[in-house]
């Protein structure tokens, strides 16, 4: 099988009236990768989703996507991929089945029957499956969304930001079943502000006001930025760190559990300071390697909401 | 898997069909509104309405002249009620444009009707009235005898003095034709199919796809292959099956609670309210592709609904109102449609009459048609 990305786009732009939404976006999702895709809200992540399976067209840019145009060929690539939106878009006034039946039916599937009956038994709710679906809980909404858009056996799962709202055990649940499709072979790409999701992600892309600012393998993002991270704990952990935060050359403290992740960009400058605060006694520092947690909160840290003004991205 | 891309795709229009008939039978308050409506409104206005209109056009056919006939005419036409806009010479020509609306009245003057009155022999003028819609000539002839009474009198001096002073020296005969009753029901409720179905009409088509994009599932269905033309007639021939049961209620109701007359050609009846159905659908599926929410929708519904039911010639005469409402009311397609059913059912009207109307109709539709396809390709990008 060749190794043609499953997504690959070249300046990619859209724009809303006068404010550019999506700004020369390049991305290529590895076939078979789940790709987490960053930015805060406002940050052209939704958008971008829907321009590469052809819902939108860009103002500029192409690519491909499962090896079509996404310019030309918008149908054929509907047909291959599954689309699962920020907001429950199913019927809330079907049931459960008649929804499934609905979506089966637009993809034109045979054994329409069986392949209902056969997800409605995946999702275990073949006993509700006359309950309308807008009576369901945020959880079992969110699993019947992901069920409609795989009724067709999708190579592509676009996924936007699937799990807000849904409380921790249906979220882990959620991953379990998107790892174990990843593992068919069927291509993730996830848009998602959550660091748990985003850790499950093999690929991260980062963006921002429309801009890609970073993008590359999971484990090589924190290097990428160039973080280091520090260990620290200590009696009142609570005032070290509302005074490390007003300490220069730290750039984010984080709180784990009983411990502090101090992280900074400039090496230099945060090994003086932990020196300086180690002597001081009241505080033991560890040099530790930055992970994606650490640079998944200094990305998002970075800006908060897009949607205010022309503020500095991170 | 899925079968290849094809441009048209009966599976997915017959899914977009069913799952609209499952959500019209779910939501109960609209489904309570597309039947009891029509019927309450039936009730309601058939009852209630009633106007009284000035300058109604009105024909003469002259066979005889002299002061005493221009005596009562330019007191007809100084009452305001009538307002002559020309002449016949023959009753079919008369009766034609009583059928086809361009007079409501028309007036004969008998052959030497000047020399019997002076003979003191008792002439007849004839006033044959379009009376399917009494309200607009019942004013005019109730009026008519003290009208033609006062002008004489003040009129005819001199030596024709004698033949002035009561009582009058000839008589008016009022022929109320197509509801000789004069009964107002009869008029207004052919008119109410036009306010119902577009009311319904126009209103649900806006609502039920407005509501695709208010909740968000408008993004599920493009995700999907589906094309527009497939969403377009799917989502719209459920609620031309509902225009056709109102129509089907109202036919029976206007039949056994009112007892208003079928006269006229059923087909000329069922093509010209299947281009209204047409027209009004297409108008809701333009409203839906200006608005956001159905709130919305329901807004500019009824904002197009008014002038329907004020400005059509339902509510108020046509003929009496200012010619800026009339040319107003023209583009209003119910303003076509209450004359093709008004000619229909009270007239006995066929094909040929109704030709200008559905030739109305059908400009307006085609005008409507292309703004909404125009704006619907824009809204899916």
């Amino acid at each position: 099988m060749s190794e043609m990305p499953a997504i690959s786009v070249k300046g990619l732009t859209k724009q809303f009236g006068d404010k550019v939404v999506v700004d020369h976006l390049d991305m290529d999702v590895p076939r078979g990768a789940i790709y987490g895709f960053l930015g805060p809200n406002g940050s052209g992540k939704t958008t971008t989703i829907r321009m590469m399976c052809g819902l939108l067209t860009p103002d500029a840019g192409d690519g491909q996507c499962l090896g079509l145009d996404i310019l030309t060929e918008s149908s054929a690539i509907k047909e291959q991929v599954g689309y699962m939106t920020q907001k429950f878009s199913l019927y809330e006034d079907l049931s459960i089945r008649e929804n499934l039946d609905f979506m089966a039916r637009m993809y034109r599937l045979d054994r329409r029957r069986q392949r209902v009956d056969a997800a409605l038994d995946d999702l275990g709710l073949a006993d509700r499956q006359h309950q309308l679906a807008g009576t369901l809980s945020g959880g079992w909404k969110q699993r019947l969304a992901l069920a409609a858009c795989l009724l067709h056996e999708p190579k592509l799962l676009l996924l936007d930001e699937p799990t807000a709202g849904v409380d921790p055990k249906a979220r882990r649940d959620f991953w379990d079943e998107i790892r174990r499709l990843s593992a068919e072979g069927v291509t993730v790409l996830v848009s998602t502000h959550y660091m748990d999701e985003a850790v499950q992600c093999d690929f991260i892309a980062y963006i921002a006001y429309g801009k890609k600012l970073i993008s590359g393998a999971a484990s090589e993002i924190p290097g990428m930025i160039g973080l280091h991270t520090w260990r620290v704990d200590g009696p009142k952990l609570t005032a070290l760190e509302a005074e490390l935060r007003n300490t220069e050359g730290v750039e984010q403290v984080a709180r784990f559990g009983a411990v502090l992740h101090v992280s900074g960009t400039n090496e230099k400058r945060l090994r003086e300071i932990a020196a300086e605060m180690s002597a001081g006694g009241k505080s033991n520092w560890t040099e530790k390697k930055a992970e994606l947690e650490e640079a998944f909160i200094y990305l998002m840290a970075g800006a908060s909401d897009n949607f205010a003004g022309n503020g500095e991205a991170a | 898997m899925s079968a290849k891309p094809s441009l048209f795709s009966f599976a997915r229009f017959g899914a977009v069909l069913i799952k609209e008939f499952i959500q019209m039978r779910r939501d109960h308050v609209t489904f309570a509104m597309m039947i009891g409506l029509p019927i309450m409104q039936l009730i309601l206005f058939g009852f209630a309405i009633n106007s009284d209109p000035k300058n109604l056009p009105t024909l003469i056919e002259m066979a005889d002249e002299g002061p005493v006939v221009r005596a009562i005419l330019s007191g007809m036409e100084n009452s305001e009620y009538f307002q002559f806009t020309g002449v016949v010479t023959d009753q079919a020509a008369g009766d034609l444009a009583l059928r086809d609306g361009t007079a409501n009245f028309v007036v004969v003057i008998p052959p030497d009707f000047e020399r019997d009155v002076i003979r003191g022999l008792h002439p007849d003028i004839l006033v044959t009235a379009d009376a399917s819609d009494p309200s607009a000539v019942g004013g005019a002839v109730g009026a008519l005898n003290g009208i033609v009474q006062v002008a004489i009198a003040e009129t005819l001096t001199g030596p024709l003095h004698a033949v002035a002073g009561a009582p009058m020296p000839f008589s008016i005969s009022v022929h109320r034709q197509y509801n000789p009753e004069g009964r107002t029901a009869t008029n207004i409720v052919p008119g109410l199919l036009a306010i119902i179905l577009s009311m319904t009409m126009v209103l649900i088509t806006a609502v039920a796809i407005v509501r695709e994009n208010e909740k968000g599932t408008m993004e599920t269905l493009i995700a999907t292959p589906v094309r527009p033309l497939e969403v377009m007639l799917g989502k719209i021939l459920p609620y031309v099956i509902v225009g056709y049961v109102q129509t089907f209620v109202f036919l029976i109701a206007a039949k056994l609670i009112f007892a208003v007359p079928f006269e006229g050609s059923p087909l000329a009846f069922f093509l010209g309210f299947n281009l209204f159905i047409i027209v009004n659908l297409a108008l809701g599926f333009l409203i839906s592709t200006v608005t956001r929410n159905q709130m919305q929708a329901m807004q500019i519904s009824f904002f197009t609904i008014l002038p329907s039911v004020l400005l059509s010639g339902f509510m108020f005469p046509f003929a009496g109102m200012p010619g800026w409402a009339q040319a107003l009311g023209t583009a209003i397609p119910a303003t076509h449609f209450l004359r093709v059913v008004r000619k229909v059912m009270l007239k006995g009207a066929g094909l040929p009459e109704i030709s200008s109307d559905m030739l109305a109709m059908g400009i307006i539709m085609a005008v409507i048609v292309t703004i909404a396809l125009l704006r619907y390709r824009q809204t899916l990008d």
